[in-house]
């Protein structure tokens, strides 16, 4: 009886260290990052790696945005996610209630049709579409990063919400018809306030997929002072290669929102993984 | 009813409907258009026929990134499935603490490519990255990584597995739709922890398993970032994956109708192994209903 305990319990325990030296080395780069990003360029470089930053360069931070406009591409990238984002959630949740809860003829079919755009690689559809906004005259604006986001946001939002949009009781719309409600009213009255879950996961994904894009900004922006923090960081990557410790500072400016953002919704993020099984 | 139905369905759809029209099925048409021209958007599209293709096929360098893009893909797939299965194993032990572990798995999968990069510039750096100091440590030869041409594809495919997170929670998820019974039943005629795994585990995970191989070489296809910010297409063009290749021929030398028949290729190719992943899905995935009528 005592050897089998003792016998589960070293099961156990090398579970932990197993699980436990795994994470370690998942998070280990980011530590890295992270204290990097207040040491001076000679001691990131030290081997075996130093984990306290001596001195403590806080300064890295305002020297990183004053050395390079960061703190512009900061503002730009907010630009861009709210107005994509604003656009993503309004017309992917019309969008979703049409596929879910109204009848209409051709409505499955068109759905399938719609869904293989999840198969279309971005990159064959990049040239005419660039083509078409250079005829529009809107190359080094933000209108191709931010307008597509208004025709339904994406088929893979359509599509995460639909499928929640289907575990809600069509009662609740009939009532509603009953009362003389329109579909816009039932959208905003009761699905919204029903489908908050599965709109934020949609919201944190749309803002990751958003605001670390590097293609999008790097074909549509020309004029630097229109940079997004991505390309700003890229070329920083290419022109400052001596000022490491900007350049970690300046990495951890462009990770920190996605990581708060994970942070604070992390079960939506994780539910929105589930329910689709797949990524944003 | 029936028919103000009908016309809101349509009218509330059409977000859907027009974008993708405008932003997919429109663009894909004028790219096949587009491949049989030559066009350097100054000026007006030429008709050229099969010049484009005729020239691609001789093209090494498209030759190569078609190779390199598929090594990578396949290889990212199969190394970050069995890292994001292994982690998905430990996570769904009964352990405390779990939410932490889950996060710091994940972590790689928040922080965006571009910072992820910057960190594995570091890790990679041949004289003062920690993989080359760890590998001093063990007394190990060092290695160029990502600066070597026949390293550089697998060192991408390390980077890939540690950012498998995503992959990691949907094992999990389906780890934690296996029915509890299945495994009772293999206890109660004797069975241990291996024959849970070969016959019960592993069964029911084929369908996520299949998903997630189609989703994720469809994804893993279209890397962009690593050779925009971390090897340029080098060393000899061996990181030039397909969509950086589009990308340079289209905005750097304005080949627009090239970097059309390249993405048309490409879509092809795409579709044709979707098609052969789903076609051949019945030999290795095992779907329950099917099986139990």
């Amino acid at each position: 009886m005592i050897r089998r305990k003792r016998k589960e319990f070293i099961k156990r325990l090398l579970l932990y260290v197993v699980i436990f030296l795994s994470s370690i080395i998942f998070a280990l780069p980011f530590a890295w990052l992270v204290r990097s990003s207040f040491m001076e360029t000679g001691q990131i470089f030290i081997l075996p790696p130093e984990w306290i930053p001596k001195p403590f360069r806080w300064q890295n931070y305002p020297e990183a945005l004053s050395v390079y406009p960061f703190g512009r591409y900061f503002l730009n990238n907010l630009t861009i996610v709210f107005l994509a984002e604003l656009g993503t959630i309004i017309t992917s949740t019309i969008a979703a209630f049409a596929f879910s809860r109204l009848r209409w003829k051709g409505r499955d079919t068109i759905f399938i049709i719609l869904l293989t755009s999840l198969m279309v690689p971005y990159a064959v559809t990049l040239i005419p579409t660039f083509i078409l906004w250079k005829t529009l005259k809107s190359i080094d604006t933000y209108r191709p990063l931010i307008v597509p986001a208004w025709f339904g946001g994406g088929m893979f939002n359509i599509f995460l919400l639909r499928q929640f949009f289907l575990t809600i009781p069509y009662e609740l719309d009939e009532a509603a018809y009953i009362d003389g409600a329109s579909p816009l009213q039932i959208i905003w009255r009761i699905i919204i306030p029903l489908s908050k879950p599965a709109i934020l996961t949609i919201a944190i994904f749309t803002f990751m997929g958003v605001w670390g894009d590097v293609l999008g900004p790097v074909v549509y922006l020309n004029s630097p002072e229109k940079y997004t923090l991505a390309i700003g960081l890229a070329n920083f990557v290419t022109t400052y290669v001596g000022q490491w410790n900007y350049l970690m500072a300046a990495s951890l400016i462009v990770a920190l929102p996605p990581l708060i953002l994970f942070f604070i919704g992390q079960r939506f993020f994780v539910q929105g993984i589930t329910l689709t099984g797949l990524r944003g | 009813m029936k028919k103000a139905e009908a016309k809101w369905g349509v009218l509330l759809a059409l977000s859907g409907i027009l974008g993708f029209i405008l932003w997919n099925f429109g663009p894909m048409v004028a790219s096949f258009v587009l491949a049989f021209t030559d066009w350097s958007l100054a000026g007006t599209p030429k008709f050229i026929g099969l010049t484009n293709f005729k020239e691609l096929f001789v093209d090494f360098i498209f030759k190569k990134s078609l190779w390199v893009t598929f090594y990578f893909g396949i290889g990212s797939v199969i190394a970050s499935g069995i890292t994001a299965f292994l982690t998905a194993l430990l996570l769904n032990q009964s352990i405390r603490l779990k939410s932490l572990f889950r996060t710091l798995f994940f972590l790689p999968a928040i922080v965006p490519a571009i910072a992820n990069a910057v960190i594995w510039l570091w890790l990679f750096n041949p004289t003062f990255g920690l993989l080359n100091s760890l590998l001093q440590r063990l007394r190990f030869p060092t290695l160029n990584w990502i600066y070597d041409e026949y390293q550089v594809i697998p060192s991408l495919i390390l980077m890939s597995a540690w950012q498998m997170g995503y992959i990691m929670v949907i094992f999990l998820a389906g780890l934690q739709g296996v029915p509890q019974q299945l495994y009772e039943a293999v206890e109660v005629s004797g069975g241990n922890w291996w024959h849970k795994f070969r016959y019960i585990t592993i069964p029911m995970m084929t369908p996520t398993f299949f998903f997630q191989t189609v989703i994720g070489l469809i994804w893993a296809l279209q890397g962009f970032v690593q050779p925009y910010v971390m090897t340029a297409g080098g060393p000899n063009y061996a990181s030039t994956f397909i969509v950086f290749y589009i990308y340079q021929n289209a905005f750097r030398y304005g080949k627009m109708g090239y970097a059309c028949g390249i993405s048309i290729i490409f879509f092809l190719i795409v579709l044709g192994l979707t098609l052969i992943l789903f076609k051949t899905s019945s030999f290795w995935v095992y779907y329950e209903a099917e099986r139990g009528r």
